[in-house]
């Protein structure tokens, strides 16, 4: 079976490597404490901190967006940005 | 509850579906009307119904192995897609009404945004990943693409028909000595079987519309009577009497899948998931 | 209804996973990885970086084609949702007329779409059509193949024909399921029609609203066969949705590069209203 029309670039792939190790992990904290530490943030409905990595990795998908369009091609900014962003969502929502 | 003391709004309110139902069956009549037309009489002459009806368009359809194995081709795969869509779904339904397990709140939402994501998007890699396993041109491609959309939504109507049954039948069941697999099929698809129809309704709805992905992953054998028609439209000088009776033969069968699931419509939908 | 913990559970689930992951996933990571890259055919591709979402981005093309869907959604939700209730509401509640109306008005709901296309193509044209020789006798200047507002209008209308139904079977269903005895203690109190509708009515009809809200904004998000049926994007690019211009990148110029990176940008604004719709129905069914 031929899959080179996939295309795998090492960038992508670390891409998706990050994501699939954070899923584990996720699953793996969950699976030492389950529940997933439901509380109400300020967006004023409960979330768990699945719904928490879901809003965070949502955001910083925009806010590199929005830095391509609005700002430039240098994402390093946009990342930081985003990794405070990240912080921010998991301290306050 | 009704009187003759009503107010003249309330003694008219039957005109208001009234006048929607006229309004969704003209377009429909039209097409109708022009299937039963020569097509040099469409383009020539506009009248109401046909001056000399005939039944040449639907001739065509029923002896050239091109159009009518196209109905064949789509009735095939959807079919296929509601049986695999709704076997699959079933234990999954189940274990999302009884159980919590890891990450089952973020798999449910995952499998919810496949029924929001445009086919579009998904259409070029869809030939290439069918390709790769040399599933191009089959039905049992097309059946397995539109569980993409499919699946999601008989796990999501099931699973709020199984959440309708209390719990204590299955406990009852299991002192009885059932066996989970016994059970299952004896005791608990029976009680859900209206939701089991409203689900393979949908399957059957959202599989027989769809055309954008049907159209990429076939190109002869599988072709489905959707597709059939819009190369007729852009080749073969636009024969207008043909389109027309080809469109009515499409609509047959959803009307009468309609037709025969009418009562659990009301019902699927009462459910609220859609 | 109070739920065990059973991880084993996860089996029961496993087969729709892997059957529609497979759909899914693999699709979805060969987006992304088009969408770096740049590829001249032969599976041959060359790093490109995040051009083509630059591109994308500062493209006039695709922030038109995403007003244009923003708008088109907003009118047929602004159409259709009323439409549906007041239809809904004068519907028959019991006797024969009730299967006859749910028939009658499923029936658009299961024709196929590029069909649906195909019938108001026909019923408009103003040589052979119904409606445009009917508007043509009464002095409308109507051609939707030559001007964006017949256009617009055409296709809005073909989507309250095909769509209101879903809209009036959820708010009847809605409706159905309020006792008779609500209707009987609003007659005793002398309760007028308007208040009958914003106190019983609406509430009941609240759920089943959100979810006919939420699934006709998603597919009027990403219509594609209709409108290319009926006027193929035009005149010019007045009808030009976000799929049918991602289509014709994808497919029609092969551009994968900056398809799959519309595609990507595209998703993640579903996935966001998804979230969001997803979450207010979610946290107001807990509320009740």
């Amino acid at each position: 079976m031929d899959f080179s029309w996939m295309a795998w670039t090492l960038p992508t792939a670390l891409f998706f490597l990050a994501i699939a190790l954070m899923l584990v992990g996720m699953g793996v904290w969950e699976y030492v404490s389950p529940g997933g530490n439901p509380r109400v943030g300020v967006l004023r409905f409960e979330t768990t901190r699945g719904d928490r990595l879901f809003v965070s990795l949502l955001g910083a998908a925009f806010i590199h967006l929005a830095w391509l369009g609005l700002v430039g091609a240098n994402l390093w900014w946009a990342l930081a940005l985003s990794v405070i962003y990240a912080i921010a969502v998991f301290r306050y929502v | 509850m009704m009187t003759n003391k009503q107010p003249l709004t309330q003694r008219l309110s039957w005109l208001v579906p009234t006048i929607y139902i006229v309004f969704l069956l003209l377009p429909i009549y039209w097409l109708v009307n022009m299937s039963f037309k020569e097509t040099s009489e469409i383009l020539s002459t506009f009248s109401l119904w046909p001056q000399n009806p005939t039944l040449r368009n639907y001739t065509v359809i029923f002896t050239d192995p091109s159009w009518y194995s196209g109905y064949i081709n789509s009735i095939t795969y959807v079919v296929l897609n509601t049986l695999i869509s709704v076997t699959v779904a079933l234990p999954a339904a189940y274990a999302f009404s009884r159980y919590r397990f890891l990450g089952d709140k973020h798999l449910f939402f995952w499998l919810l945004t496949n029924r929001m994501a445009p086919p579009a998007v998904f259409a070029l890699p869809f030939f290439q990943l069918y390709s790769a396993f040399g599933l191009i041109d089959t039905h049992i491609a097309v059946a397995i693409a539109h569980c993409l959309f499919n699946v999601p939504l008989a796990v999501w109507i099931l699973e709020g028909f199984m959440s309708g049954v209390p719990k204590e039948i299955d406990e009852t069941a299991y002192i009885d000595g059932y066996s989970f697999p016994r059970f299952f099929v004896k005791i608990f698809v029976p009680l859900i079987a209206s939701g089991i129809g409203v689900a393979a309704f949908f399957c059957f709805m959202f599989s027989w519309v769809e055309l954008l992905i049907a159209r990429t992953l076939t190109t002869t054998d599988a072709k489905p009577i959707a597709a059939t028609m819009t190369r007729t439209v852009s080749a073969s000088g636009l024969d207008w009497g043909v389109l027309a009776a080809a469109g009515v033969l499409t609509i047959i069968p959803g009307a009468l899948v309609i037709y025969f699931v009418r009562n659990y419509i009301a019902k699927g939908f009462a459910l609220g998931r859609v | 209804m109070e739920k065990t913990w059973n991880n084993k559970a996860w089996f029961m689930v496993l087969p729709v996973l892997v059957l529609v992951a497979f759909s899914a996933v693999i699709p979805l990571m060969t987006v992304v990885n088009y969408s770096v890259q740049d590829t001249f055919g032969n599976n041959e591709f060359f790093w490109a970086g995040t051009d083509w979402f630059m591109d994308v981005l500062e493209s006039d093309r695709f922030w038109d084609a995403l007003t244009r869907n923003l708008i088109f959604s907003a009118i047929i939700l602004a159409i259709e949702i009323p439409l549906g209730i007041v239809i809904a509401l004068n519907m028959p509640k019991k006797g024969i007329g009730v299967p006859i109306c749910l028939v009658l008005m499923a029936l658009p709901l299961l024709i196929p779409w590029n069909v649906v296309g195909t019938i108001w193509q026909v019923f408009g044209r103003v040589d052979i059509g119904l409606l445009g020789r009917t508007l043509a006798a009464l002095g409308i200047n109507y051609n939707y193949v030559q001007n964006p507002i017949d256009a617009w209008v055409t296709l809005i209308v073909m989507d309250v024909w095909h769509w209101t139904s879903l809209v009036v079977l959820l708010c009847y269903a809605g409706l159905v399921s309020i006792p008779d005895a609500y209707y009987q203690a609003a007659k005793i109190d002398g309760a007028s029609r308007w208040s009958v509708f914003r106190y019983i009515q609406l509430p009941k009809m609240k759920r089943v609203l959100l979810i006919a809200f939420l699934l006709r904004f998603m597919d009027s998000f990403m219509i594609y066969t209709e409108p290319f049926v009926v006027t193929g994007g035009g005149p010019g690019n007045s009808t030009t949705f976000l799929s049918i211009d991602l289509v014709k990148m994808a497919i029609g110029q092969f551009d994968l590069g900056p398809a799959a990176a519309l595609s990507i940008i595209y998703f993640l604004i579903i996935l966001l209203l998804s979230w969001i719709f997803y979450t207010v129905m979610t946290t107001s069914d807990a509320q009740g």
